[in-house]
């Protein structure tokens, strides 16, 4: 019982972590319709960014490096978006595609030069120790679980009341439904994605940060980054790409995949060294499945496409 | 007074004639592979001979990933999970292959000898082996468009490097080799650590003579009526299915035929590097097969031609930079984008560009003595 609930524990962290990425993925492709194959370095600076602001600061000051580096790492979502992307708005989205590649690979390889990360792993844990929180019934709730939990709750729920209860949300769907029409309307367009770039890097930050405190930093031309990056926009389409809830819950599925099926199916061929690397499979297992029987994901709605 | 049915026989071709005639362009291209070979190999030095090779397999890669990228535009960002099937294909056969028959883990034989022959042999099954998997990627594609098609892709190519991974480790002494048989070592693939002492059969012949043959295929299906399907289906797929085009079919005979040859194009690269890493082949590897072919033009053989030299030669030669290779080739590949969006060919073909045609029609003209 207490390994369940730990397990669970466990899920809803990693299910945080991705739905704070997943979040920019599903916003950026709600509105421009293209994979924004360079959020996951976003996510790799805001991890970088926070370890150079945090050094310098003081323990308590963590919530300000948190909100230090979002804004950072936020101004510079808006300059890719302005500097690559916003000359492609016209563009086949191939072409974007392939930009967002570029934009990928120049910030892997900025981010390895000395005068930027260095190209060595550094550990982070060392600013903030994971201490449990409390232990109840033999389960411990740690702190980066808790701080994951609460921020990506706190983030979600602020960003849903954004997208469904503000104008300039009801602005974001208008141009994500006809960005024609929505300009027509008076919407300007340019301010609505630069918006959606500025949240989407934010959110991007806060999850590099946390991914940071539990795993350490790894270089910015590191697969794990990558690899983080596809996992978290593979929660974005199985919810339903596009679409702020679904993915969340998304992220919910891909993480209660990765932890709790490892956790409890990969235990029947326990005794072989290579399970751990089946948590991959599941994942992008789910993620055929899922667009097999449901081609717009679990929330999104089903488009009907005219000659 | 021949009756008519000995008049039209008459206007049949010949058929040993028409079978000749349709295979001379293979024969000069394995003729031409032959003379690249013996003769610029040699004459180019070691490195350079390197660098050919790499130009050579990335035109086979990058040209059958053109084929469902970029005549069935079916986006498809997973082609280095075939390659991986069929590099481990071949690797198993060549290796634990010429251990069983031959007693040795080196090459044998010189041009066209058994370790060759064998080496053929691994590259045919790779192939095989991929376009297996082909059809089983294909058929999402049935159900998936656009960007979730090229997401499953990913998905698959992610699960192949995976399960590349988790395969049992692979044994290196000669004489425990030889206890086992072919079909109990087919599992074991070197795991994570990778597929090492592949064989090095790879050399020009044979990265050329498949990079020829590919080249003619994809030139003939562009102009047959199964390549206009193809092209049908990527400029609208409805619109092609109500004109009788059987999308399904197409789509599914495009991938299939596309994973056989990265699956030849995996087996070239292996016994070219001489050992199998899963997580070289993942990812990042299927996005620099799509970039060859944006770059030099999406559906243009001629642009596949260019970009997979550009995009291989360039590097090699700024190698000394080497801190700020990749930042310029980042830029480089969004500076392309935003200015040439079309890639360096477009559509088009080299012989369909206004300049060309005018230079050939002004020497057919020469030729002709000027007379109108």
């Amino acid at each position: 019982m207490s390994d369940l609930l730990q397990t669970t524990i466990n899920t809803l962290a990693v299910g945080g972590l991705y739905a704070l990425i997943a979040l920019g993925y599903t916003l950026v492709y709600g509105i421009l319709r293209f994979i924004n194959f360079a959020h996951s370095d976003i996510v790799a600076w805001g991890g970088w960014l926070a370890l150079t602001v945090a050094s310098s600061a003081p323990v308590f000051a963590m919530p300000a490096v948190l909100l230090i580096t979002m804004a950072i790492c936020a101004l510079m979502g808006v300059s890719i978006e302005f500097l690559a992307y916003r000359p492609l708005r016209k563009a086949p989205r191939l072409n974007v595609l392939i930009t967002a590649i570029g934009v990928s690979l120049f910030l892997q390889n900025v981010g390895l030069l000395d005068k930027f990360f260095g190209n060595r792993p550094k550990g982070i844990s060392a600013l903030l120790a994971n201490d449990v929180l409390v232990t109840v019934a033999g389960v411990e709730l740690r702190l980066f679980d808790a701080m994951t939990i609460v921020l990506a709750i706190v983030l979600v729920v602020v960003l849903e009341r954004l997208v469904y209860g503000t104008k300039m949300g009801r602005a974001m769907r208008a141009v994500s439904f006809d960005e024609r029409t929505a300009s027509l309307m008076g919407i300007n367009v340019n301010v609505v994605v630069s918006l959606t770039f500025a949240i989407g890097s934010a959110l991007a930050a806060a999850g590099g940060l946390l991914f940071a405190f539990r795993n350490d930093l790894r270089q910015t031309a590191d697969a794990s980054w990558v690899l983080l990056g596809l996992k978290a926009f593979v929660a974005a389409v199985v919810g339903g790409i596009g679409n702020v809830r679904g993915a969340a819950a998304g992220a919910l599925l891909i993480a209660f995949v990765e932890v709790f099926v490892h956790r409890y199916i990969s235990a029947l061929f326990s005794g072989t060294q290579w399970v751990a690397q089946l948590q991959d499979v599941y994942v992008f297992a789910i993620l055929i499945l899922v667009l097999m029987f449901r081609p717009s994901g679990l929330l999104g709605k089903a488009t009907v496409e005219k000659v | 007074m021949k009756s008519l049915q000995d008049r039209v026989s008459a206007l049949r071709p010949n058929p040993i004639a028409a079978a000749g005639l349709s295979l001379a362009p293979f024969v000069a291209a394995v003729a031409l592979a032959f003379v690249m070979d013996a003769a610029i190999g040699p004459a180019v030095g070691a490195t350079w001979t390197k660098i050919l090779l790499d130009v050579g397999i990335a035109i086979v890669l990058a040209g059958s990933l053109n084929v469902v990228n970029g005549y069935a535009g079916q986006f498809s960002i997973g082609h280095a999970g075939f390659m991986l099937v069929g590099a481990y294909a071949a690797a198993w056969l060549t290796f634990y292959g010429s251990i069983h028959w031959f007693d040795t883990k080196d090459t044998v034989g010189g041009f066209m000898g058994n370790g060759q022959l064998l080496f053929l042999a691994g590259c045919l099954l790779g192939g095989v082996i991929a376009s297996v998997f082909g059809i089983i990627v294909g058929l999402p594609s049935l159900r998936l468009r656009g960007d979730y098609l090229a997401i499953v892709t990913l998905g698959f190519g992610e699960i192949v490097r995976v399960l590349g991974q988790i395969t049992a480790r692979q044994p290196k002494n000669i004489a425990v080799i030889q206890d086992q048989s072919m079909a109990a070592l087919a599992n074991k693939l070197g795991g994570a650590e990778g597929f090492s002492q592949i064989p090095g059969y790879t050399r020009l012949f044979f990265v050329y003579a498949f990079a020829f043959i590919l080249l003619i295929l994809i030139y003939r299906l562009k102009y047959s009526s199964k390549g206009r399907a193809l092209l049908a289906v990527r400029e609208n797929e409805i619109a092609a299915e109500a004109m009788g085009v059987d999308t399904t079919r197409a789509k599914v005979v495009a991938f299939v035929f596309s994973a056989f040859f990265a699956g030849i194009g995996g087996a070239l690269y292996a016994h070219q590097v001489g050992a199998i890493d899963p997580k070289e082949l993942g990812f990042q590897k299927s996005i620099d097969l799509v970039i060859i072919v944006v770059i030099g033009g999406m559906g243009s053989i001629t642009g596949i031609v260019l970009g997979a030299t550009i995009l291989v030669v360039l590097p090699e030669v700024f190698r000394e930079f080497s801190d700020y290779r990749m930042i310029v080739y980042a830029l480089a590949l969004i500076l392309v984008m935003i200015l040439r969006p079309q890639g360096i060919m477009g559509v088009q073909e080299l012989w369909e560009l206004p300049l060309w045609r005018k230079v050939t029609a002004k020497l057919s003209r020469s030729q002709h003595g000027g007379a109108k």
